[in-house]
C-alpha cells in the first residue's frame, strides 16, 4: 500500500502546524471576545462604582450602593412585578396553546396539516414591529390600550408560532407505542397528551417555556406601545427613566439595574442551554 | 368516537379521512385556542393594517378618517425622508447583517474548531451573553461604549489615534456595530453546527491534495454548508430589518434622521407627528419585504422536508 509512505513526514510536521494554527486561532478569538466583552466589564464595575462614567474604569473603592439605591418599590421592585405578570402570564398562555395546538400537528394527518404549519413557520418570521400600529389602533378601539394582560395577549400571539413550531418538533420526538396503549385502555386524547406525551416531553416542554420567557422578558417594542401608565411598565421600559433629566444620568444606577434586570434571563439560558447542548438544538429547530 | 378508531389513524392519511365528520373536529378541536389566538392578536392587525394603510387615519379625531387609496405610498415614494429611511434600512442590513453577524459568525464557528478549549469557551460565553441580554440593555451598553466620553474613545486616546463623537459622525456604523456585538451569537450556533456536520474526511482528503486555507473554504466547506449559510442569512436579516429598541436606546433615529431606519420611521410618522394612515402605510411595506423573505425561506425549508 502506498500511503504508509506517505504518511510518516505528515505526521512529523502535523503537530508543530497545528500548534501554530491553534496559537493563530487562540489570538484571533481573544481579540474578538475582548471586544465583547468590554461593555459587559463596563456594565459589572460601573456597578460596583459610586461615581460611574461612561468608560470602563476600575471603582476606586468597589461599593453596593448602586444596588442599595435602585432596590426600591418604585423603580425595581414594581417593574420587575410587571416583567413577571406579563411575561409569565403570557408565557403560560403561549404553552398551553403550542401544548395543544401541537397535539393534533404532530399525532393526526389531514389535508390542512401542511398548510397550516407552512403559515406557522411564515408568521414566525414576519417582523412583529411592522404590526404594531395597527395593533394599538385596535387596542384603542377594544379598550385593552394600557392593559397588563392585553400587552400579555399580543405577547403570547407573537411569541406562539415559534412556541407550536419548537413543541411540535419535540412531540415528534415522542414514541407513539404508548399512547396507542393508552388510547386502547380507553383514555381520551386530553387524558393522554396530559398524563403521556407531556410527560414524556417534560425538558421539551420546559425549553419552549423558558425560551418565550426569555423572549418576552427582552422584549421592549410592545410593552412600550401597547402600555402608557408609569405604574404598569414592565422593567424593559422603566429602564428609560433613569435617561429622564438628560446629562445627569446616574450611569452606576442604571447599571446596577440593568443587571438586576438581566440576570433571570441570563440564568435560564443557563438552564436550557445545558439541554440544548454545544450544537444548539433551536437552530436545528428553526431549520426544521 | 371511539379510541380504538383514533389510536389507529395516526399512521394512515387515508384513515382520517374515512373517520366520521364529528370525529374529525374532536381530534382537531385542540388547535382551536391558538388559531383564536393567532387570528385576533397577528392576523387580525395585518388585516387592519392592510386596511388603514389606505385611509388617512390620524391619532385625533379618527372619526373623520376617509379612504384615500394610494396616496399614503404615493406620498411614501415621494417623501424624502422616506426614501433615507429606506437607504439606512439597506445599510443598516447589509452592514450588520450580512457583512457582520454572518461573516464574523463564521469566523467565530471556524476558528472555534481549531482554539483551545478555555479560548473556546470564554470566546463562546462573551458572545452568547450579549445575545441574551435584553434588547434595551445591550443598546444602553453600546451607546456608553460609543458615546463621546465612552470607553471607546478612551481606548483610542490610550492608543494615541484621534478620537471622535462616533454617535454624531457615524450613527449608522455605530448601531450596526450594535447589532452586529447583540446578533452574531445565532449565526456562530449555527455555523457551529453546520461545521461540524462536515465530515473530516473531506477536508482532510482536500488538504492532502494540497488545497490552501482558502480554496478549501470556497470549494469545499462554503459549499458543503451553504443550506445553512441561507437559513442564516434569512433569518439574520428579517431579525435586523425589525430592530427597533437597539437604535431608539442608542440614538432615537438621530442626529436628525441619520440612523431613522424604517421601524423608526413608521414610529416617528405614526406616534410623534400622529401619522397613523401614512405610519401604517409604511409598516406594511416593511412587513411585504419581510413576507418575500419569509417565502423564499419557506422555500428553503421545503427543499428539506
Amino acid at each position: 500500500m502506498p500511503l504508509p509512505r506517505h504518511r510518516p513526514p505528515a505526521l512529523r510536521r502535523a503537530p508543530r502546524r497545528g500548534l501554530r494554527r491553534r496559537l493563530a486561532a487562540d489570538a484571533g478569538l481573544l481579540l474578538v471576545a475582548a471586544a465583547f466583552a468590554t461593555p459587559l466589564v463596563w456594565l459589572v464595575l460601573s456597578s460596583l462604582d459610586a461615581g460611574a462614567t461612561l468608560r470602563v474604569r476600575l471603582p476606586k473603592t468597589p461599593t453596593l450602593t448602586n444596588f442599595s439605591a435602585v432596590l426600591t418599590d418604585e423603580i425595581t421592585f414594581t417593574p420587575m412585578l410587571n416583567s413577571l405578570l406579563i411575561c409569565g402570564g403570557a408565557t403560560a398562555l403561549t404553552v398551553v396553546c403550542a401544548a395543544l395546538a401541537a397535539y393534533p400537528l404532530s399525532r393526526f394527518r389531514s389535508r390542512f396539516a401542511r398548510p397550516y404549519l407552512l403559515t406557522i413557520l411564515f408568521s414566525t418570521c414576519l417582523p412583529v414591529t411592522a404590526v404594531m400600529v395597527p395593533v394599538y389602533g385596535l387596542f384603542v378601539q377594544v379598550n385593552l390600550i394600557d392593559t397588563r394582560y392585553g400587552t400579555a395577549l399580543f405577547l403570547a400571539a407573537a411569541q406562539l408560532p415559534f412556541a407550536i413550531w419548537l413543541m411540535k418538533n419535540f412531540m415528534d420526538g415522542v414514541p407513539r407505542a404508548l399512547e396507542e396503549a393508552a388510547w386502547t385502555d380507553g383514555a381520551s386524547w386530553p387524558q393522554t397528551l396530559l398524563r403521556v406525551i407531556l410527560p414524556l416531553m417534560g425538558p421539551g416542554v420546559g425549553v419552549v417555556a423558558i425560551y418565550t420567557f426569555i423572549m418576552m422578558w427582552g422584549n421592549f417594542f410592545v410593552p412600550f406601545m401597547l402600555l402608557l401608565s408609569p405604574e404598569q411598565l414592565p422593567a424593559s421600559v422603566s429602564i428609560f427613566n433613569f435617561f429622564g433629566n438628560y446629562g445627569a444620568i446616574a450611569f452606576g444606577e442604571l447599571a446596577a439595574f440593568s443587571i438586576l434586570y438581566s440576570t433571570p434571563v441570563v440564568l435560564l439560558y443557563v438552564l436550557i442551554s445545558r439541554r440544548l447542548g454545544g450544537g444548539f438544538a433551536l437552530g436545528g429547530a428553526v431549520k426544521g | 368516537m371511539t379510541a380504538g378508531a383514533a389510536g389507529k389513524a395516526p399512521a394512515l392519511p387515508r384513515a382520517a379521512r374515512r373517520a366520521p365528520l364529528r370525529t374529525r373536529l374532536l381530534r382537531w378541536s385542540p388547535l382551536a385556542p391558538a388559531t383564536v389566538l393567532l387570528l385576533l392578536f397577528l392576523a387580525g392587525p395585518i388585516g387592519y393594517c392592510v386596511f388603514i394603510a389606505f385611509t388617512d387615519t390620524q391619532l385625533t379625531g379618527q372619526a373623520s378618517a376617509s379612504f384615500v387609496g394610494l396616496a399614503n405610498f404615493r406620498r411614501a415614494f415621494g417623501d424624502p425622508a422616506f426614501r433615507n429611511a429606506v437607504v439606512l434600512t439597506l445599510v443598516f442590513t447589509v452592514l450588520s447583517s450580512i457583512l457582520g453577524q454572518n461573516t464574523l459568525g463564521l469566523a467565530l464557528a471556524g476558528l472555534m474548531r481549531r482554539a483551545s478549549r478555555p479560548v473556546r469557551s470564554l470566546t463562546g460565553a462573551m458572545v452568547i451573553t450579549a445575545w441574551v441580554l435584553p434588547e434595551i440593555v445591550a443598546g444602553f451598553l453600546l451607546y456608553t461604549f460609543f458615546e463621546r466620553r465612552g470607553t471607546l474613545n478612551a481606548v483610542l486616546d490610550w492608543l494615541h489615534l484621534p478620537t471622535q463623537n462616533w454617535l454624531f459622525t457615524l450613527p449608522v456604523m455605530a448601531v450596526s456595530f450594535a447589532n452586529v456585538w447583540r446578533g452574531t451569537a445565532f449565526s456562530m450556533l449555527i455555523y457551529s453546527a453546520a461545521l461540524s456536520a462536515i465530515p473530516p474526511e473531506v477536508t482532510e482528503s482536500a488538504e492532502v491534495d494540497g488545497a490552501g486555507g482558502l480554496r478549501r473554504l470556497w470549494h469545499i466547506t462554503l459549499p458543503m454548508i451553504r443550506r445553512s449559510i441561507g437559513t442564516n442569512l434569512m433569518l439574520n436579516t428579517l431579525q435586523t430589518l425589525s430592530v427597533f429598541g437597539l437604535i431608539w436606546a442608542m440614538t432615537r433615529g438621530g442626529p436628525g434622521n441619520r440612523s431613522q431606519t424604517l421601524p423608526v420611521f413608521m414610529y416617528d410618522q405614526a406616534f410623534l407627528k400622529s401619522l397613523i394612515g401614512y405610519g401604517t402605510a409604511v409598516a406594511l411595506l416593511l412587513l411585504l419585504v419581510g413576507a418575500v423573505f419569509s417565502v423564499v425561506y419557506l422555500r428553503l425549508m421545503r427543499e428539506e422536508v
